[in-house]
């Protein structure tokens, strides 16, 4: 069963500077096109029409700004949640 | 407690290791050097933290790393390398760390020479550093005054958080006289509140002198100078002598205040009512004495080892109720009393009305 | 803070207190040794995840409570606000004369300094170089994005050849102005260095291994090995006028050539 994960993220501390949307491998982030952030950035989102987050954490790797905190679902619950 | 014989330099290095120094960062040049010679050999001994700088940038800025871990923090240098401490000290007193600095000053400007001189007063009592902020300067006359004001410095520096500097010319940093050792200093545990000692089971403490918004520099500068006047107010030091029936008064610092000593006693034995006036804390300048006593004078004859820098001083609190003359050798060359003495009784009436400042007349 | 919409073909919302929240395994969350605060520095400026990597290591080795840090004058001089640990602020360059002399008095702590190339390789040169010479036990992360970033983008002794900034408009002239300065390796050759190493900020790969680097620049200070330093290549997409990730196309295929990456001395007891 594929590893699914998720992503909070801070949309205030984020200043778009879009290093998350090219490094992401599931390519689920992109930049937020309806609203700014408190800073007048268009922040990151987690887009997962396409494609899944499978919770790899390379988006807070790259991202200068601590604005991912990023989880994973264990086993049991990736079961559930895909049935 | 008997008297033993000791060097300038390293009584007062001997001295602050009593007062309870902790740390030395230091960096040849002469007149100051034996200073930090003495420490190199001292300090190990006592399982202190003593280290020979790559320069006196480098020793400033060990210094104000120290002062940060509340330890009782020194160094020790002479006019040009104290010109390279400067960026440091400013740092030191804006962001409000208790340190010592001994000036053991030479002839200058430039490269100068190693005879003793002056010429820092200007450099140490009005501008250690860019920005608004005075040390607490003292200027010993004898060895025994410098290792007693040295006895003293870190108590003066962690009571306010200032700067305290030590200003004395190569010339008593270079000679020997008997000298009373007091005994080592005893100091409470723990550090002060603000120390970085690592932010356990507290908040971290920041120690920086950036206030990026206006309003919080100008806060703390209202506040520096606040401390400043409480400074002004009790650590002021001056010594007179027969300054209460003078007619003339002789206004001198360090070594020329005590060969100051001699004219007036000379002056009174020619029958001239003289008077002698010396400060002991540069800054704060003990204004509210000379004040009085300009009141009570006929005349006042500033002498210092360099072109007239107290002088201006002396200048501001007599404002000219009596004439203020003034009397200088520079280059190293220290005024005897035998060239001083004709320069106060010139003070006397029908003296031609002078600028305050000529250049040194040579005997003839 | 705001949460992400939660995909719809997943559980509820994770911050919704009524569906039970599934128990999630936390992959990776903001690290103790690094404040709250957002950083000033620019959008895509790599200094920020600097800040982090340092911040993840000073956690993984468990010694917050007992590190200092030493902020420079230039991009970083706020530096002391983004590290959850007892700081302070050097004179332009002076860090590791600060450094040394906190250590000196607190040898049982952690002290590491955090410099620009303005501040470290240009008007610090000399207190680098004497604490490298002494082998000062203290920390170094020395951050090199070819400029003097908080000024506005001038020189800096590590500005690449030909390399437009605003002090060298016609493009930085070796002949009048000098070439790159190699200060890492320079530095490597002190005996009293123990790890100096240069690593960049350019793609995910790499910021690992700057973590691995960093972790054992300040294990060869906890070990008492000697002076531990990581020069990490690192953008200014501002001054360089790019992208964040134009900047980091510049740092691989521009400055990588003039600054190689690579261990340039590493403790025998640091090796693997």
């Amino acid at each position: 069963m594929a590893v699914r994960g998720a992503v909070v993220i801070d949309q205030d501390r984020c200043k778009g500077c879009e290093l998350c949307v090219h490094a992401c491998p599931q390519h689920v982030l992109r930049m937020d096109t309806e609203q700014y952030n408190r800073r007048g950035y268009r922040p990151v989102l987690l887009d997962e029409s396409e494609n899944y987050c499978t919770g790899c954490a390379v988006c807070a790797l790259v991202c200068p700004d601590v604005v991912f905190t990023v989880y994973r679902y264990p086993r049991a619950e990736r079961a559930a949640a895909a049935a | 407690m008997t008297k033993t014989l000791w060097k300038g330099n390293e009584a007062l290095a001997e001295a602050a290791l009593r007062a309870g120094a902790e740390a030395y960062f230091g960096y040849p040049i002469t007149p100051q050097t034996e200073l930090l010679e003495y420490m190199a050999r001292r300090m190990p001994e006592l399982g202190l933290a003593f280290l020979q700088a790559e320069s006196e940038v480098g020793a400033i800025n060990m210094v104000y790393g120290a002062a940060c871990a509340g330890v009782r923090a020194m160094t020790s240098s002479s006019s040009p390398g104290v010109s390279l401490m400067q960026e440091g000290l400013s740092y030191i007193a804006g962001s409000e760390v208790p340190a010592v600095i001994v000036d053991i000053m030479r002839g200058g400007p430039g490269l100068g020479n190693i005879q003793p001189s002056q010429g820092d007063y200007f450099q140490m009592v009005k501008s250690a550093g860019h920005g608004d902020f005075h040390a607490i300067v003292l200027a010993p006359a004898t060895i025994q005054e410098g290792v007693d004001l040295m006895y003293e410095s870190f108590e003066l520096a962690f009571r306010y958080r200032t700067l305290v500097t030590l200003l004395a010319d190569g010339s008593l940093g270079q000679m020997m006289e008997p000298v009373e050792m007091p005994p080592f200093k005893s100091w409470p545990a723990q550090r002060p509140s603000w120390a970085l000692t690592g932010a356990k089971d507290r908040d971290p403490r920041i120690i920086s002198s950036l206030h990026l918004g206006a309003e919080h520099l100008e806060a703390l500068n209202l506040h520096l100078q606040e401390k400043l006047g409480g400074i002004a107010r009790q650590e002021t030091r001056y010594e007179t002598l027969y300054a209460e029936d003078a007619d003339y008064l002789l206004v001198a610092f360090g070594t020329v205040g005590r060969i100051g000593r001699s004219v007036v006693r000379q002056a009174r034995a020619a029958g001239l009512k003289a008077g002698l006036f010396r400060p002991i804390s540069l800054w704060p300048f003990p204004e509210a004495a000379l004040d009085a006593l300009a009141d009570q004078v006929k005349g006042v004859l500033v002498v210092e080892m360099n072109a007239g820098q107290m002088l201006e001083d002396v200048q501001r609190i007599v404002r000219n109720r009596v004439p203020v003359q003034f009397y200088g050798r520079m280059g190293g060359s220290i005024p005897l009393p035998d060239e001083i003495l004709p320069a106060l009784q010139g003070l006397q009436p029908t003296p031609r009305q002078q600028n305050g400042r000529r250049p040194r007349q040579v005997p003839a | 803070m705001a949460i992400a919409p939660a995909p719809p073909h997943l559980a509820p919302p994770l911050a919704s207190a009524s569906a039970p929240a599934p128990t999630l395994q936390v992959i990776y969350e903001r690290p103790e040794a690094m404040t709250e605060a957002s950083t000033h520095y620019c959008p895509g400026c790599t200094h920020g995840i600097i800040h982090r990597l340092v911040a993840e290591v000073v956690d993984e080795m468990g010694v917050r409570e007992r590190t200092i840090s030493v902020a420079p004058v230039g991009c970083a001089v706020l530096a002391y606000q983004y590290f959850n640990v007892d700081g302070c602020e050097a004179a332009h360059g002076r860090a590791p004369a600060m450094a040394t002399g906190l250590k000196r008095v607190l040898p049982d702590h952690i002290i590491f300094t955090y410099q620009g190339d303005g501040d470290l390789a240009s008007i610090g040169g000399n207190e680098i170089l004497h604490a490298c010479a002494r082998g000062e036990k203290i920390t170094v992360i020395f951050v090199n994005n070819a400029v003097y970033g908080m000024t506005g983008g001038q020189m800096a002794p590590t500005t690449l050849p030909g390399m437009v900034t605003t002090s060298s408009p016609y493009g930085r002239d070796v002949l009048t102005q000098g070439g790159p300065i190699h200060i890492t390796e320079m530095l490597a050759m002190m005996p009293g260095v123990a790890y100096a190493v240069r690593r960049s900020m350019h793609s995910p790969a790499e910021i690992r291994k700057t973590k691995k680097a960093i972790r054992k620049a300040f294990e060869a200070q906890q070990r008492g090995l000697g002076l531990g330093l990581v020069e990490v290549l690192s953008s200014c997409p501002t001054n360089w006028r790019m992208t964040a990730t134009e900047s980091l196309d510049f740092i691989r295929d521009s400055m990588i050539p003039v600054y190689p990456l690579g261990d340039f001395k590493v403790h025998s007891e640091l090796v693997g």
